[in-house]
């Protein structure tokens, strides 16, 4: 196990965020994380990075502390975090991964050129590179992102929704990227909120509502007692030619 | 036209105002495009005002005014930053009432110390009146921003366009985000004696909003930031002399009419001028006409 999450605890402003969360993940992995709106998904990456002080419990990645490697995790933000008109470029964008490799007052070194030049290109965004970056549509926009994640060449990957408001042609390229960083031994932890087809090209999934509700195959997890659970009424599942209804 | 370009020259008192004009220009383009990308510009009104309770505490104490005026400034900002984590009050109304509540009480101080601090002075600057120890001031101050904005650009990029992804990798987001504070707050107390606390904000964010019409990335923001802020103060200050008007707004009204010039005809952002703007728009109705006869 690469990542071992040990009974974590998060409260923010006195209510509970989440509660004795434990799972591990292996490299090679992908782990989709699912659960309602307000259940806790992005405060469970957030407090995987430290980005949200936790209560109690331990996040150990490679049998370590996770703080000390965060040089070793990239993490894809919510679209709706960045000022998209923020004056800067696709290849600058894109560099900052490199920002922790680049001395002071110096210029970023040709490896690091060379790194933002093939990750550019292996999301097929390379031509767009001096466009300034609210000039991209919303899937261009996250292959970016997706490219900066890459020319960080992290360990762990952290995405949160990165499926929300891209095109079909974005979508393909980051199955692709996803399913070569498995092969790559990288574990990769996705949030989304919708429970489409995609959920099934998981490895493991971790159904969420302030505790985890299920972690498991896809087949585990996926149940009409799970889904009632966690989100209380009823769900309509479409699981590419099934349809269950909950 | 030389002549009369050379004029003002003679005076040493101007000279020194050019001087100072020329620094601020380029200083608050360069710390004025830090807030402006981070949707902050008017914590500039808020520092300005709230450098005012440190000055008049540090006049009536006889310690340097600045040093006030610097801790007073900063303070601020973290009173700011309390009130946001520890509510759920956002940000612009937690700016609102420290900028009101700081400047309340730099009056109540004046009245209640006695001081003779000139409010008026304080609020709208001196730019002629300037002396060689304010443009050594002016100067250093210009040199440490400038130099440390250089030597960790790579961080402040970071830090501005994604704080979140920036505390992820690991840079020290805390020190930065004061780090910042401070060249705000330092650039403001260069130009206070200049311009005037409630000048000031259109020198920190006029030349930075006209370059950002223009340019894509935060470097060339800076640059031609500074271009426009040099030009404006400096044909302020000649407007100033020849129509015998007061420099501060000379200064701010030039920064303005830029602007508003540029708003209009940049060729990318321009109303009238970008693609699919209104000359577009209308020369293409014309060509419609002009082929349907």
């Amino acid at each position: 196990m690469v990542l071992e999450v040990e009974n974590l605890n998060v409260s923010y402003r006195g209510t509970t965020a989440l509660e004795k969360v434990s799972f591990s993940a292996s490299p090679g992995e992908m782990v989709g994380v699912i659960g309602p709106n307000g259940g806790g998904k992005s405060t469970l990456v957030k407090a995987i990075l430290g980005l949200v002080p936790i209560g109690s419990g331990r996040v150990k990645f490679r049998n370590r502390a996770i703080k000390k490697q965060l040089c070793s995790v990239a993490y894809v933000p919510q679209r709706t975090q960045i000022d998209w008109d923020y004056p800067i470029t696709v290849w600058n964008v894109v560099m900052m991964a490199r920002t922790l490799h680049t001395r002071w007052l110096r210029k970023p070194s040709r490896e690091s050129h060379q790194i933002v030049k093939s990750a550019l290109e292996r999301v097929g965004m390379l031509k767009w590179r001096s466009r300034q970056i609210g000039e991209l549509s919303g899937g261009q926009q996250q292959r970016v992102f997706l490219a900066r994640a890459l020319a960080q060449q992290a360990e762990l990957f952290l995405f949160d929704e990165p499926f929300s408001g891209v095109d079909k042609a974005t979508e393909s390229v980051m199955y692709d990227v996803f399913a070569e960083l498995k092969q790559n031994g990288k574990l990769l932890m996705v949030i989304t909120h919708d429970l489409g087809v995609n959920l099934t090209k998981c490895d493991s999934l971790l159904l969420l509502n302030k505790q985890i509700i299920a972690n498991g195959s896809f087949k585990q997890v996926i149940t009409a007692e799970n889904i009632q659970t966690a989100y209380g009424g009823s769900v309509l599942l479409f699981t590419g030619e099934e349809v269950q209804s909950c | 036209m030389l002549n009369w370009l050379l004029e003002p020259l003679s005076f040493g008192f101007i000279r020194e105002a050019i001087l100072v004009a020329v620094l601020l220009g380029i200083l608050c383009s360069v710390t004025g495009s830090y807030l402006i990308v981070q949707r902050m510009g008017i914590l500039s009104d808020v520092i300005a005002h709230a450098v005012l309770p440190g000055l008049a505490i540090a006049f009536f104490m006889g310690i340097d005014i600045f040093l006030g005026a610097f801790i007073s400034g900063t303070f601020s900002t973290f009173v700011i930053a309390w009130i946001e984590s520890q509510s759920r009050i956002k940000v612009d109304a937690a700016m609102a009432l420290v900028f009101s509540g700081f400047l309340a009480l730099g009056i109540m101080l004046i009245t209640v110390l006695k001081s003779k601090l000139d409010l008026h002075h304080f609020l709208f600057g001196d730019i002629l009146g300037v002396t060689t120890s304010d443009v050594i001031r002016t100067l250093i101050i210009t040199i440490i921003i400038l130099f440390l904005v250089r030597v960790f650009y790579k961080e402040l990029l970071f830090y501005t366009f994604d704080p979140i992804g920036a505390q992820v990798i690991g840079l020290p987001v805390n020190l930065i985000h004061f780090g910042l504070t401070a060249a705000i707050t330092l650039t403001i107390i260069a130009s206070m004696q200049s311009v005037g606390v409630v000048l000031v904000v259109s020198l920190l964010i006029g030349p930075g909003i006209t370059a950002y019409l223009l340019v894509k990335e935060l470097h060339e923001m800076m640059i031609l930031g500074s271009v426009f802020g040099v030009i404006s103060s400096i044909s302020g200050l000649y407007i100033s002399y020849y129509l015998n008007v007061p420099s501060g707004a000379a200064i701010v009204l030039v920064i303005s009419g830029i602007f508003l010039l540029t708003l209009l005809f940049s060729p990318s952002q321009g109303i009238f001028t970008r693609p699919g703007g209104i000359a577009h728009r209308s020369a293409k109705v014309l060509q419609q006409l002009q082929r349907g006869k």
